[in-house]
C-alpha cells in the first residue's frame, strides 16, 4: 500500500494564521435528514501541465468529481458541483469570495488545486471553508503519483468529512468482497477488491473454486478467506499484492469463518469435526492451532475486540444461535444476546463500544448492540441482510442484501449506524461478504 | 500414497475430537496430527477426489437415492433416510474399491458460516449411520458445502426442503 505524503508545508503560505475554530456541530442523528449543501467546484491548476494521468486541468475536474461523490456517499452532505457551478482562480483557493458562494446556496465550500511536481507526482491542495462564517476551517495537501490522483481526492474528502463530523475518515479505504455470477445453483464466486467508491476494481481469484468471507488483515496487505477447493471448506491466507494464497491449517480438516487478530499475528477460525464446530486460533505464519471452545454445538463467526483481549462469536449451544463474548484465551465465555430471535455473524466495532450482528426473526436484519449486551438497535429492514463489516471509523456498517427470488441476486450496502437509508455500492456483478479495509496511509 | 496417509490422519483427528468433547478439555488440540502433512500449498493439499459417474449411478439404482433430507435447522436422520443409508451402506460394502464423500448442505435461510457448521453436522450424522451399518470409517470423508451449492433455486419452503440435504458422492 502506497503512503501519501502530507504536503502541509506547501500550503503554509496560503493558510491564513488563525486560531483553530471549534468543530461545527453536525447533527448526524437521523442521517439523511441532516444534509448540508457543500460546494465542490473544479479545482484550478497553477500551471497547466501534462502528467501520466492526463493534464492537470482535467485532473482538477476529476478530483472535484470524486470528492463530491465521496461526500454524497457519507449521507451527511448534498454536494453542489463540480458540474453546473463556477470555479475560482488558483490564487483564490485559500481565500474565495464567500459572498458569491453564500448566494449560490452553499453552507460549506471545498477549494484546492492540482499542481504537477517535477518528480512525476502531483500535489492536490484541499481547503474547507465555512461559507456563512466566511473563514477557512482546515486545509491539507497531498503529494501522490499522478496515477494515484483518486487517493488524493479520497484523502481530501476524508479531511472534509472528518472536520465537519468529528469522526475519523473512512473514504480512502478499499473493499474486498465476493463477486457472484451465474445461476443460483451453479454460482461462480470470485474474490474482488476495489476502492471504497467502486473504482480500481479487480479480481483476486479465478472462480474455479467457490470462495467466501474474505477479510482484511489490520494493515490491509493480507486476506483470510474460505475456499471449497478439494471439496471441503478450508481457510486460506492471501498476500493481496502478489495474489498468492496458502492454506492456514494443513491437512484434511474442515476450517472456515476466519478473522485476523488486531495485531495481525493470529487468525481465529472455526473447525468442524464429529458434528461439532469449535473455535481455534493459529499464528498467521502457521503452526499448531490452539483450541478456544469445546462446548457441543456450532461455535462460529468469531471477531476480536479492537484491543485483542476478547472475542465475540455465535453459538447454538443454548439451542438457537446467540452471541457470546469470551477472553481471547477462551476463558470467561458469557452470553450477551437475549430476547426474541436468533443472533448471528457478530463483528466488533473498531471503536470497541458496539457489536454489529445479523438478527434472524423471520427477516434477516443488521443491528448493533453494546459490547456488553443490551442497547439493541436494528439498522436495516429487508428480506435477508447479512455479513456485517465495519468501516474503520466505526460509523458505518457494510453488509450484503439478498433479494428473495430464484436469481439469488445479492448486493453490497452500507448504512450509517446512527440511522438513515442503506446506500448501495455499485459492483460490476452481484456482491456478497464485504470486508472494509483499514484507512490507508 | 499421500491420500491414504491423509485419510488415516483424518480418522485419528475425528477420534481425538470426540474424546476431547467428552472430556470437555479446552486444551485438547485435535489438529495436531495434521501438522505432519508437510506441504502447505493449495495444490499439494488437494485430495484429488475424482467423481465416478458410473458408480454414482449404480449407487442411486441400488440404494434408491444418493440423497437424504433434513428439517429446518435439524440434523437427525429420520426413518426414510435410514432406509436409504442402510442400502447405501450395503452398496459401499459390496464395492470395496471406492470411497464416499459425505457432503452436507443447508438452505439459504441461514447465515453463511453457521450453515457450514450445520452442513457438517448433517454429513456427520449420515456418516455415523453408515459406519454403524458396517462401512469402514476410513472410506468416508465428511465435508460441508453450507448454503453454497443449492439444487433448487426457488426462494420458498419447497425449494429449501430440497436443499437441506446430505449427498453421498462416490469417489476414488
Amino acid at each position: 500500500m502506497k503512503r501519501i505524503a502530507l504536503a502541509s508545508l506547501l500550503l503554509a503560505s496560503a493558510a491564513i494564521a488563525q486560531d483553530a475554530p471549534p468543530p461545527l456541530e453536525v447533527n448526524v442523528v437521523g442521517g439523511t435528514n441532516a444534509v448540508t449543501a457543500i460546494a465542490v467546484p473544479v479545482m484550478p491548476t497553477p500551471a497547466a501541465a501534462d502528467t501520466a494521468a492526463g493534464p492537470t486541468a482535467a485532473l482538477g475536474r476529476q478530483v472535484a468529481e470524486v470528492i463530491a461523490a465521496d461526500l454524497r456517499a457519507t449521507g451527511l452532505f448534498t454536494p453542489l458541483g463540480p458540474d453546473g457551478i463556477d470555479s475560482y482562480r488558483f490564487a483564490d483557493a485559500g481565500s474565495p469570495a464567500y459572498a458569491t458562494w453564500r448566494s449560490a446556496g452553499a453552507a460549506q465550500l471545498v477549494t484546492g488545486y492540482v499542481e504537477a511536481r517535477g518528480d512525476g507526482r502531483i500535489t492536490v491542495g484541499c481547503y474547507l471553508h465555512d461559507v456563512a462564517a466566511g473563514r477557512e476551517l482546515t486545509h491539507q495537501g497531498f503529494a501522490v503519483a499522478a496515477t494515484d490522483w483518486r487517493r488524493a481526492a479520497h484523502k481530501c474528502a476524508d479531511t472534509v468529512y472528518s472536520r465537519l463530523s468529528g469522526e475519523s475518515g473512512f473514504l480512502d479505504t478499499r473493499i474486498v468482497y465476493v463477486a457472484e455470477s451465474g445461476p443460483k445453483n451453479r454460482r461462480i464466486k470470485r474474490i474482488a477488491i476495489m476502492d471504497s467508491d467502486g473504482s480500481n476494481h479487480r479480481y483476486l481469484t479465478t472462480g474455479s473454486a467457490t470462495v467466501t468471507t474474505p477479510r482484511f488483515s489490520p494493515r490491509g496487505d493480507k486476506l483470510v478467506y474460505m475456499t471449497t477447493a478439494g471439496r471441503r471448506p478450508r481457510v486460506m491466507i492471501m498476500d493481496v499484492a502478489s495474489g498468492t494464497s496458502r492454506s492456514l491449517v494443513p491437512g484434511l480438516v474442515l476450517t472456515f469463518a476466519p478473522r485476523f487478530s488486531p495485531n495481525g499475528r493470529q487468525v481465529v477460525f472455526s473447525m468442524a469435526a464429529g458434528g461439532n464446530t469449535d473455535l481455534y486460533v493459529v499464528d498467521a505464519d502457521g503452526g499448531t492451532p490452539r483450541r478456544l471452545t469445546d462446548t457441543p454445538g456450532a461455535d462460529t463467526s468469531p471477531s476480536y475486540s479492537p484491543d485483542g483481549s476478547r472475542i465475540v462469536f455465535e453459538s447454538d449451544r443454548s439451542g438457537t444461535q446467540q452471541l457470546y463474548v469470551m477472553n481471547a484465551d477462551g476463558s470467561g465465555q458469557k452470553r450477551i444476546s437475549f430476547g426474541g430471535g436468533r443472533f448471528a455473524s457478530p463483528t466488533w466495532s473498531p471503536r470497541g463500544d458496539l457489536i454489529a450482528f445479523t438478527k434472524i426473526a423471520g427477516q434477516f436484519r443488521i443491528g448493533v448492540m453494546s459490547a456488553s449486551g443490551g442497547g439493541e438497535r436494528l439498522l436495516t429492514d429487508a428480506w435477508q441482510d447479512e455479513e456485517p463489516s465495519w468501516a474503520p471509523n466505526g460509523q458505518f456498517v457494510m453488509f450484503n442484501r439478498i433479494r428473495q427470488g430464484s436469481s439469488g441476486q445479492t448486493s453490497l450496502y452500507a448504512v450509517n449506524i446512527n440511522g438513515g437509508n442503506p446506500r448501495r455500492l455499485p459492483t460490476p456483478q452481484d456482491g456478497s461478504d464485504p470486508s472494509w479495509s483499514p484507512l490507508q496511509r | 500414497m499421500r491420500t491414504t496417509l491423509s485419510l488415516t490422519l483424518v480418522a485419528a483427528l475425528l477420534a481425538t475430537g470426540a474424546c476431547a468433547r467428552r472430556d470437555r478439555a479446552v486444551t485438547a488440540t485435535p489438529p495436531l496430527a495434521t501438522q505432519q502433512t508437510a506441504p502447505t500449498t493449495a495444490n499439494e493439499e488437494d485430495v484429488g477426489l475424482v467423481e465416478l459417474p458410473g458408480s454414482q449411478a449404480d449407487l442411486v439404482a441400488k440404494a434408491g437415492s444418493d440423497t437424504i433430507y433434513f428439517g429446518t435447522d435439524k440434523s437427525d436422520v429420520d426413518g426414510p433416510s435410514r432406509t436409504i443409508l442402510t442400502a447405501q451402506a450395503k452398496w459401499m460394502m459390496a464395492n470395496p474399491a471406492v470411497r464416499a464423500s459425505i457432503e452436507g448442505h443447508a438452505d439459504e435461510r441461514g447465515t453463511r458460516e453457521y450453515n457450514m457448521a450445520l452442513g457438517e453436522r448433517r454429513a456427520n450424522a449420515a456418516r455415523d449411520y453408515l459406519v454403524a451399518q458396517g462401512v469402514p470409517a476410513a472410506r468416508l470423508l465428511v465435508t460441508s458445502w453450507g448454503k453454497e451449492k443449492p439444487v433448487a433455486t426457488g426462494a420458498d419452503e419447497s425449494a429449501w426442503a430440497q436443499n437441506r440435504r446430505e449427498v453421498t458422492v462416490v469417489v476414488k
